[in-house]
């Protein structure tokens, strides 16, 4: 098991989002503020943690004529778990975040795991992979959030440090309100994507160049 | 008279004021990963307004006559997906028999609108708000024109997009994003639009 691949694997070049570019939605619509990126990817870090090894488990038992229902069946109970806890525990969270939470049933990243990772490995392997890949996610979330959170609102941290209200550190008036809307949101994503790609293609370019 | 006025103000949001991809951001998977040609676009745009129609019109009775009655609700999430799942499947089977140039036409698309969250979405939206039946109807066959114009006006974008020069990092995926965010900025001057 090589779990040190695994981990760069998929906080940097297999990551969900900004390399696979799966799970875009709520990738656009919660990352206003920190608070909302985090709580995102940690929801969505347990519940393809728990759907991974639920569906290793059971690889060899599921007919695969009807695998995908039975994925969702599993992922969709988890999720329904989580609504039901963060709605108890942390109901700020789960008032920010509203319909999103419920539609991660449907967040590519984690039906893509079950039916590339988790039906072909281990039990262990794809709780570690659930983990990772969730960590990514959790990262890619958390980058858009500060971004877009600073741009937009000019603040750091919303709902997290300093007592919820996060650090000011562009006054209120300079801040563009558009960065917190859905066309920062595209604008954002692109950007930062596009950056991911040239870091990446940069070191390629250097070796084409040796030879 | 009262009811037409709310129902049009139910399809003015859901097609322009509160589209579904460019201002709630649902479906962006699809509008996205099919939006290379506007034939594809036209095609995939048809089947999700089929689907979310038809989603919308079987959840309801089923949302309001068995989980609400028997204080259920918890399970929403997991019958609404399992309906459209089974559904989608329904619809392809039906259509593949009755109407086999509807299905060619509709192709591929058909299986993926079962993880389209726009589906999903509509239906849960229409609990949430306790819309009466028409008004469910109503938003998600109108969400699903909504969902047609954006992707159709998308893909057109992304046709032309092809020959325009951009800098080597921004190529493909990340300038379709940017592309996105400027229909979406033109698409916030309907924001405010009412029915009266």
């Amino acid at each position: 098991m090589n779990v040190k691949k695994q981990f760069i694997d998929g906080l940097i070049t297999q990551n969900p989002v900004l390399v696979q570019l799966l799970g875009m939605c709520p990738m656009l619509a919660i990352t206003t503020s920190m608070f909302n990126g985090l709580g995102m990817g940690l929801a969505v870090m347990v519940i393809l943690t728990c759907s991974n090894i639920v569906i290793s488990a059971l690889r060899k038992i599921i007919p695969s004529k009807v695998r995908i229902a039975c994925y969702i069946v599993v992922i969709a109970g988890f999720v329904t778990m989580v609504d039901l806890l963060l709605k108890a525990f942390v109901p700020a969270l789960s008032k920010s975040l509203g319909l999103f939470i419920p539609l991660i049933v449907v967040n590519c990243i984690i039906l893509g795991r079950a039916e590339g990772f988790a039906s072909k490995n281990g039990i262990a392997a794809s709780a570690l992979d659930g983990i990772f890949q969730g960590f990514g996610n959790m990262v890619a979330l958390t980058i858009m959030c500060i971004i877009r959170e600073f741009l937009g609102a000019g603040t750091f941290g919303a709902g997290v440090l300093n007592g919820g209200a996060g650090f000011q550190i562009l006054p209120e008036s300079v801040a563009a309100l558009g960065m917190i809307l859905p066309v920062g949101g595209f604008l954002t994503l692109g950007c930062v994507i596009a950056a991911v790609q040239y870091f990446m293609n940069k070191p390629k370019k250097t070796k084409e160049v040796a030879k | 008279m009262e009811s037409i006025t709310s129902l049009l103000s139910i399809a003015l949001g859901a097609v322009l004021v509160n589209n579904f991809i460019l201002s709630q951001f649902l479906g962006i998977c699809p509008f996205m990963g099919v939006s290379k040609k506007v034939e594809t676009a036209l095609g995939m745009g048809m089947a999700v307004i089929f689907v979310m129609g038809v989603a919308s019109a079987v959840n309801w009775p089923i949302n309001h006559f068995i989980l609400e009655k028997f204080n259920l609700s918890f399970m929403q999430t997991v019958t609404f997906i399992l309906v459209i799942a089974s559904l989608v499947q329904f619809v392809e089977m039906f259509l593949q028999k009755a109407m086999p140039s509807l299905y060619e036409a509709l192709g591929v698309y058909l299986p993926l609108i079962t993880t389209n969250c726009a589906v999903l979405g509509v239906t849960l939206q229409n609990a949430q708000k306790s819309y009466n039946f028409g008004e469910s109807l109503t938003y998600g066959i109108t969400g699903g024109i909504g969902f047609l114009i954006a992707i159709v006006l998308f893909a057109s974008v992304r046709e032309r997009m092809e020959f325009a020069k951009c800098p080597k990092s921004f190529e493909g995926f990340p300038i379709a994003l940017v592309a996105a965010s400027l229909i979406a900025l033109a698409f916030m001057g309907f924001s405010g639009l009412k029915v009266w």
